[in-house]
């Protein structure tokens, strides 16, 4: 178990000391969430209606910002060898560099989630709803953009490619975030299937995200 | 000679080869009989003639849907055997299965605007078939960025079963989330049982289709692998005149 802590007490500190880390994905999804006022006007109804769905979607793009360094930097600086050949399964080395991961860009975003519903006028109720549907589902953006992170680990610009490969299989994600977070205020539909749905999403990708990524990392670089 | 023989690259092109002619014969045949059935296959009482379209819309998006399977199948060739005819196989297939998904988009969408009165609607269909597509892109745009061939293979190969993997869950949110915001759908495709008029020519479509869809592949196949050659011949020749 040590081997992990430490990798995970590693990265955690990466992530935080350099360039200004956790804080640098706030500030971005603060930015999204502002432009989008200046796109469609400032109609308060409107834009507490359509207010969950832009906090998803502006998480959704803040997830995107350090996955392409996320395994590349370790790739460059010749760590990602180390774990490739250490006696800690590859799986779980990704797994907990993926949890540093969630824990240093997403969960900043739960945070600050209620305090961005705030600009958009979405009510505090559905506020909350979406920052514990943020908090249920970023796993699986995390998990999914590690499989990405691991297939464009060797290109040198790989960042584009990532997003173009994982977008689309966050879709499911997306819908789900939204529909639980709607849910929550406007109750056509129950808040609790569609939150359980996200949380097995997430679950899912638990799994699927570092098995396959550690199959990329194998195959991809002997 | 068994089937096992053609794994060998060398007599799977000689094969192909002498394969490939007969099976063009056979798609144009399969072309026309499907063309002339498709011909007299009779108007819808309320589409009129749209109606054909979709006997080009349904084999194009099964074999959307189909060339994601060969794609499925030959990663596990990649990635368990290392095969390099899996490799092949699997490079080849994607540009032709994004085309059919392509044409079954663009026949969908000149079928909707008769039909709906619009080229899109964001139908549970429509939309998850523009993911497929999308995928596609991003399988395509994987193999043309890395440089190695079988590195860009076994990429490829973990993608695609990752997609192969997500596409039902994306279908199936997909098909909520329409659910969800517009209630019953007005725009259900086959909703009845086919007609036999019908049927008979789409079956026909379908045969012609599919036998395109192995020809091509096949041919792209051969293609890949003489460019291969090619590659090695000219990293033989670059290394031989740096030793020089």
């Amino acid at each position: 178990m040590r081997p992990l802590s430490a990798l995970l007490v590693r990265d955690i500190r990466l992530a935080v000391r350099v360039g200004g880390g956790a804080l640098v994905g706030v500030l971005f999804f603060l930015i999204v969430v502002t432009l989008v006022p200046f796109a469609i006007g400032p109609d308060l109804p409107l834009l507490s209606r359509i207010g969950p769905a832009v906090l998803w979607l502006g998480a959704l793009l803040a997830t995107l910002l350090g996955l392409d360094r996320l395994l590349a930097s370790d790739y460059e600086d010749g760590s990602l060898d180390l774990l490739l050949t250490g006696s800690t399964p590859l799986e779980l080395a990704v797994a907990i560099k993926a949890l540093a991961h969630w824990l240093t860009t997403a969960v900043p975003l739960v945070v600050a989630a209620p305090l961005l519903g705030l600009l958009l006028n979405v009510d505090l109720g559905a506020s909350w709803a979406v920052s514990l549907t943020l908090l249920a589902g970023t796993p699986a953006l995390t998990f999914i953009g590690l499989i990405g992170a691991a297939l464009t680990v060797a290109l040198r610009r790989g960042g584009v490619l990532l997003a173009v490969l994982i977008l689309p299989l966050n879709i499911p994600v997306l819908i789900f975030g939204v529909a639980a977070s709607n849910a929550a205020t406007a109750g056509t539909v129950p808040f609790g299937g569609a939150f359980l749905i996200l949380c097995a999403l997430s679950l899912m990708s638990l799994v699927v995200g570092p098995v396959a990524a550690a199959i990329a990392l194998r195959q991809g670089l002997d | 000679m068994s089937l096992i023989d053609l794994a060998n690259p060398s007599r799977f092109s000689a094969v192909t080869a002498r394969v490939l002619p007969w099976l063009i014969v056979a798609t144009i045949l399969a072309f026309a009989v499907g063309g002339v059935q498709t011909y007299f296959a009779p108007d819808d009482y309320q589409q009129g003639a749209t109606v054909k379209i979709m006997f080009i819309h349904v084999p194009a998006a099964w074999l959307g849907i189909a060339a994601w399977g060969v794609m499925s199948a030959a990663a596990l060739g990649t990635l368990v055997w290392r095969h390099p005819l899996a490799d092949v196989a699997a490079k080849a297939a994607a540009p032709i299965g994004a085309a059919f998904t392509l044409m079954c988009l663009l026949t969908g969408s000149l079928w909707g605007r008769p039909m709906w009165g619009t080229y899109w609607v964001w139908d549970a269909r429509l939309t998850s078939v523009l993911v497929l597509f999308l995928l596609y892109l991003g399988v395509i745009a994987l193999w043309h960025t890395i440089d190695d061939p079988t590195l860009a293979a076994r990429a490829a190969a973990v993608f695609t079963l990752v997609g192969a993997i997500n596409i039902p869950i994306i279908k199936f949110s997909v098909e909520w989330w329409n659910t969800l915001h517009q209630g019953a759908s007005v725009f259900r495709i086959g909703g009845s049982a086919i007609h036999p008029s019908i049927l008979v020519p789409l079956i026909g479509m379908l045969t012609a289709f599919t036998l395109l869809f192995l020809t091509l592949h096949l041919a792209a196949m051969r293609n890949e692998i003489l460019r291969r050659r090619l590659r090695t011949m000219l990293l033989m020749k670059a290394d031989a005149a740096a030793r020089a």
